[in-house]
């Protein structure tokens, strides 16, 4: 057993409101600069819909996660020796028009402009030309089904239904969507990581975040072909790739990252797992429909006193130990399995797992009214407006039983709670509903507090990063940098002539 | 003289700047090492331009490099007429592949709007340095025949002459002026080298041909700091030696830098 920690991540999205609250945070953080006008580390699309950039999910188009041939999992976009012969030019490298041309607008127009009959307006320009634009698309163009005739029905996942279930999902009084909010899911088997020519992209040892080191970064770009969910972006003013740094250093000073500490509709956790890194290759080596499986079975107990001693052999300390034992991810993923990776078939096994939505359960009715009697148990789930075949392609590789059971046990506790304050349903009903997903009324009653009224201190567990104890460890004799710039090396992100 | 300024002088001025600059560039401004690939913004055009060029330039410089460390197996190889002949038109046909490339990279980079927003007056530079030593080159190997044969005999010498710190310009005084502009270019190229995007050719990353696919970074890991540290002795905590790195994952120290 090779213990290792992983900061993980859970996005119940049957609370996220699709405010973007999370995005702008983001982007006033990380990416306001030049030649990352464009990138979004996070993002919020509307499903159905073809997503930023658009049909993302598309393999045959942008090669990206990782494919088994012959048995072994290679990269989708080619073996080692062909990719570095199209390092001259990526044939599957998305372009910025598959995100778009980020624009502002000509401000000064509107005091500048001569006194004249009309109002002055200020007119779109490119950011990259300087020239005016006709803007053609936006990184949300589809937000709330938004042409979704042209957009929404691009939508890959849509291949899982038959065509009359498409059609049923578009009818104007049926029209159904839910937001999924995307940011880099720190995989465990980072296809960005094993795509980089330079081996610049690495996973951090200590908490398993994914980072791109600009220094060594030589702009090859395999990295924004090779990540499935296209969260590594080119800049395209330094000839750098980047990502998501899921705020480091806000967690090692114990903060919450930008996006997470931002949410309205706090559908954000965030904490520590404990997984068998033996278990990498073991848990790939299995068809698509059981890959949640092999990942849930990676990850491991924190109270089991095995793993706790392993992994305190690894260096993991007691008190990153405790806080991986209070971490609403393991409940969320392992203990009460409610949240499911996003695609698990691209084979990244990615470590940001969702809830999925119950929407608008009560869907189809009867007579024109819904059921809400509780008598047909888990009717409007099986009746839904959203097709169980859509809900598995995103979230468990086509394995229709995992999604019908994190659904059916929200739908379960929902019950519950209904019986407890409106007090329309008695336990009889409730109590069938309850143990048909194996759960019991104390389960149901923590669930319930951690999705509905959790503080910020029960969403966010954030283990302590102990940068102290690391630099008093160091040879250095700190003293001697006193009145220096600062420790480490600096120096300006220019774009090399 | 003049030769002794332009084929001796120049050459050594060049060259001293190349590797001074170059490496004091990559351990000052390790930053500004990049392709500076322009495909996100233009990749249609870039296509036919970068890997004609490519490829092109490649072949070329190999057919260079090959004459000069080989002499003698290329005049031997050349010794039957037919093999002479396909020598020197893959060679030409190298050099066409670069000419076509970098006519093409050119116009892109002129007509584009969104790339003319990343190009540099260095950049416009280069590429017309790269033209005209292409041009030139071409030139030569179409009207003085057979230089993969004469090169032996008059560049290589020369060149060597250099090389072992002996310039001796005797050999190219009587060479006709398209040949010694390709090689007035060659020295002015290697002169602007290491200001220009040109230093991504250093950077190739062949080690990817057997790394790993997955890298660790340890950067405040317990078990490694109490291992690099003798001031672990303040902090009392007994762990035992670290396991060795398992496959599939490798494990690097990340260097702490000042
Ligand atoms: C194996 C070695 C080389 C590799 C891997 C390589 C790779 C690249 C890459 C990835 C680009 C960026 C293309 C893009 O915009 O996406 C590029 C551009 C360029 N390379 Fe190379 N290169 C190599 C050798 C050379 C050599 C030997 C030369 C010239 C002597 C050269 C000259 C150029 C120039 C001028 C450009 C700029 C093209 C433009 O955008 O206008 N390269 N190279
Ligand atoms: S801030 Fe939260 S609720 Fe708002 S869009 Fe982002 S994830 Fe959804």
């Amino acid at each position: 057993m090779d213990v290792r920690l992983q900061i993980s991540m859970v996005f119940h999205l049957d609370k996220c409101i699709g405010c973007h609250t999370c995005s702008v945070a983001c982007k006033n953080v990380w990416t306001d600069r030049k030649g990352a006008e464009y990138m979004w580390w996070n993002n919020v699309e509307t499903k159905p819909g073809t997503g930023y950039p658009t049909s993302w999910e598309d393999q045959s188009k942008y090669r990206g996660g990782w494919e088994q041939k012959n048995g072994q999992p290679d990269l989708k976009m080619g073996n080692r020796s062909s990719r570095l012969l199209n390092i001259f030019h990526n044939p599957y490298l998305p372009k910025m028009d598959d995100y778009y041309e980020p624009w502002t607008y000509k401000y000064e127009d509107l005091f500048n402009a001569p006194e004249g009959a009309d109002q002055p307006t200020a007119r779109p320009i490119s950011m990259v030309t300087g020239n005016l634009i006709d803007i053609k698309a936006g990184p949300n163009w589809d937000d709330d089904l938004g042409g979704s005739p042209v957009y929404a029905a691009n939508d890959p996942n849509l291949e899982a239904l038959t065509p009359e279930q498409r059609a049923e999902i578009f009818e104007i009084e049926r029209l159904v969507f839910f937001y999924l909010p995307r940011i880099c899911n720190h995989c465990l088997n980072a296809s960005c990581v094993a795509a980089c020519p330079s081996g610049a992209i690495y996973k951090r040892g200590e908490d398993g975040i994914v980072l791109i080191n600009q220094d060594r970064c030589r702009g090859w770009r395999m990295c924004v072909t090779a990540c499935p969910y296209k969260k590594t972006f080119y800049n395209w003013s330094t000839g750098k790739s980047e990502k998501c740094i899921l705020c480091f250093p806000r967690l090692e000073t114990g903060q919450a990252p930008a996006c997470f500490h931002s949410c309205v509709g706090r559908i954000r956790y965030l904490g520590a797992l404990l997984y068998d890194a033996e278990q990498l290759t073991s848990a790939l080596a299995v068809p698509d429909s059981q890959l949640v499986e092999a990942q849930r079975q990676m990850i491991l107990d924190p109270f089991d006193p095995t793993v706790r001693s392993e992994a305190l052999k690894n260096g993991i300390d007691e008190g990153t130990l405790e806080a991986a034992q209070r971490s609403p991810v393991y409940k969320y993923v392992k203990q009460w399995k409610l949240a499911l990776p996003l695609h698990p078939e691209f084979r990244t096994l990615p470590m940001l797992f969702y809830v999925p939505p119950l929407l608008p359960v009560m869907a189809k009715t009867e007579d024109g009214k819904y059921d809400s009697s509780g008598s047909e148990l888990f009717s409007p789930i099986e009746k839904a407006r959203l097709p169980m075949q859509y809900l598995s392609r995103l979230f468990s590789g086509g394995n229709e039983e995992l999604v019908r059971y994190a659904l059916k046990k929200q739908y379960a506790i929902r019950l519950f709670k209904r019986m407890e304050t409106v007090g329309d349903l008695d336990m009889s009903v409730v109590g069938r509903a309850l143990e048909e997903v194996n759960t019991t009324p104390e389960e149901a009653e923590r669930v319930y507090r951690l999705t509905s009224l959790p503080t910020m201190d029960d969403r966010y567990v954030i283990p302590p990063s102990h940068r102290e104890e690391a630099m008093q460890m160091l040879n250095d004799d700190l003293l001697q940098e006193r009145g220096s710039a600062g420790l480490g090396f600096r120096e300006l992100p220019v774009r090399g002539a | 003289m003049l030769d002794h300024l332009l084929f001796v002088i120049f050459p050594y001025a060049a060259a001293t700047l190349a590797v001074v600059v170059t490496l004091q560039r990559y351990f000052k401004k390790g930053f500004s090492y990049s392709s500076l690939s322009s495909q996100f913004l233009e990749s249609n055009e870039l296509f036919y331009g970068s890997v004609a060029w490519h490829f092109g330039i490649l072949g070329a410089l190999m057919g260079h490099a090959i004459g000069f460390f080989l002499p003698v197996q290329v005049l031997w190889f050349n010794s039957a007429p037919v093999r002479l002949y396909i020598l020197e038109s893959t060679g030409l046909l190298f050099g066409l592949l670069a000419v076509t490339g970098i006519v093409s990279l050119i116009v892109r980079r002129l007509t584009a709007p969104r790339i003319r927003a990343v190009t540099s007056a260095l950049d416009v530079v280069v590429l017309l340095l790269l033209l005209v030593q292409v041009v030139l080159g071409v030139y030569v190997a179409l009207f003085y025949r057979w230089g993969s044969s004469w090169f032996a005999g008059s560049a290589v010498p020369y060149l060597r002459s250099l090389w072992i710190l002996q310039p001796d310009t005797g050999m190219i005084a009587p060479l006709p002026l398209a040949v010694k502009m390709h090689i007035l270019f060659a020295y002015l190229l290697v002169a602007v080298f290491p200001f220009s995007r040109l230093v991504h050719m250093l950077i190739v990353p062949i080690q990817y041909l057997w790394r790993p696919y997955q890298l660790v970074v340890w950067n405040w890991n317990r078990k490694t700091l109490i291992k690099q540290s003798p001031r672990s002795l303040r902090h009392p905590v007994t762990l035992p030696v670290p396991a060795q790195a398992s496959d599939p994952v490798a494990e690097q120290r990340a260097v702490v830098t000042r």
